[in-house]
């Protein structure tokens, strides 16, 4: 497969896929079970993303880096209810610097 | 159910957000670029990723297993896997717009992680299809520039790592998920998802750990809710305007 067939395809898939979501007859979702299903499925996912991007490797093994800092700092700032871009900017300032002093 | 115009204090509280979150995911966008084009792929196919693909997650995905010397397959797979929750996102997020015909065809390719967030993060139904398009087009457009610069000049700027923005894309993740976490079931489903997600990752390729997590949702939602208050319905989401969203 060459490169672009790869690029190409890829794109091709992805938007099929966000597009089924679209075609599906809503009525499939008036259920009460597949409500909450399609309710708590952001919440897992999201989860499973911050939890993902935090704590494992490039291979997929487990680690506890700098981005676990900043995590913890993220979730602090939350807690105080600081707003989103203050947020994302303390977590991403606590992980770089954390690196700069060698750890992480 | 008509919705009634937002206020324009309200308007321009969501649009901040929709700004907010295409600027922490648009930064991430020059690392991508940089790893595209480290990765062996020209400026026209990474240029094409983020355009075309247009969902983050999917675009490292493949690039990643390009760089690493997997097949083309190998990529396709991973990144249709990844995308298969942007279809779970549609599912939920074309009850709240109400667009037809052609008009899904933008809003299907808007529909990745940041739009659908912000999008169920807000109350009134105007807010959510504000939240949507804007948090959408802010991010498709922050994320094709930023790939652009990231292709051109990454390579000069070093490892992103060193400005922490590997850490600053699951804080971003984490603000838009925390209004959700109201309730004992969402915080539940969230800390299931986690470790589900966390036990597999050693063990599963790229991209599996995350899908696998969505059994925790499933499985909620086939318990019967303990009483009306639990009950996850799109109108129940758990937000209270004034708090918490990202702002």
């Amino acid at each position: 497969m060459t490169l672009w067939t790869t690029v190409l395809l890829a794109s091709g898939l992805a938007f099929a896929l966000k597009l089924l979501g679209y075609v599906v007859p809503h009525q499939v979702l008036d259920g009460v079970v597949v409500s909450r299903v399609t309710a708590m499925l952001p919440v897992a996912l999201l989860s499973a993303l911050v939890a993902v991007q935090t704590f494992t490797a490039p291979g997929g093994g487990l680690t506890v880096d700098a981005r676990a800092a900043g995590l913890a700092v993220a979730v602090t700032a939350l807690l105080l209810r600081a707003p989103f871009l203050v947020v994302v900017i303390l977590a991403a300032g606590t992980a770089a610097t954390l690196r700069a002093l060698g750890w992480g | 159910m008509p919705s009634p115009q937002l206020a324009e204090e309200r308007r321009k509280e969501v649009l901040r957000q929709c700004l907010s979150v295409g600027v922490a995911t648009g930064a991430y966008g020059i690392s991508f670029g940089a790893l595209s084009v480290a990765a062996g792929l020209d400026l026209w196919q990474t240029m094409a990723l983020s355009a075309l693909l247009f969902s983050g997650a999917s675009q490292f995905a493949v690039v990643g297993i390009i760089a690493s010397g997997g097949s083309g397959a190998a990529a396709v797979a991973t990144s249709s896997l990844l995308g298969l929750r942007n279809g779970l996102y549609g599912l939920q997020i074309s009850r709240l717009l109400r667009v037809r015909g052609l008009g899904r065809v933008p809003a299907a390719h808007l529909t990745i992680d940041e739009s659908t967030a912000v999008a169920i993060a807000q109350q009134e139904p105007a807010a959510q299809r504000l939240g949507f398009w804007g948090t959408g087009l802010s991010v498709f457009v922050l994320w094709n520039l930023s790939t652009l610069l990231g292709a051109v000049v990454g390579n000069a700027l070093g490892d992103p790592r060193r400005y922490g923005l590997d850490a600053a894309a699951p804080a971003a993740f984490c603000a838009l998920l925390w209004p959700r976490l109201k309730t004992g079931d969402t915080r539940t489903v969230a800390a299931a998802a986690a470790v589900i997600a966390l036990t597999v990752a050693p063990h599963a390729p790229a991209g599996i750990p995350v899908l696998v997590a969505a059994l925790a949702a499933i499985v909620a939602g086939a318990i019967p809710a303990r009483g009306p208050r639990d009950g996850m319905d799109l109108n129940d989401t758990g937000t209270s305007s004034g708090e918490q969203a990202p702002s």
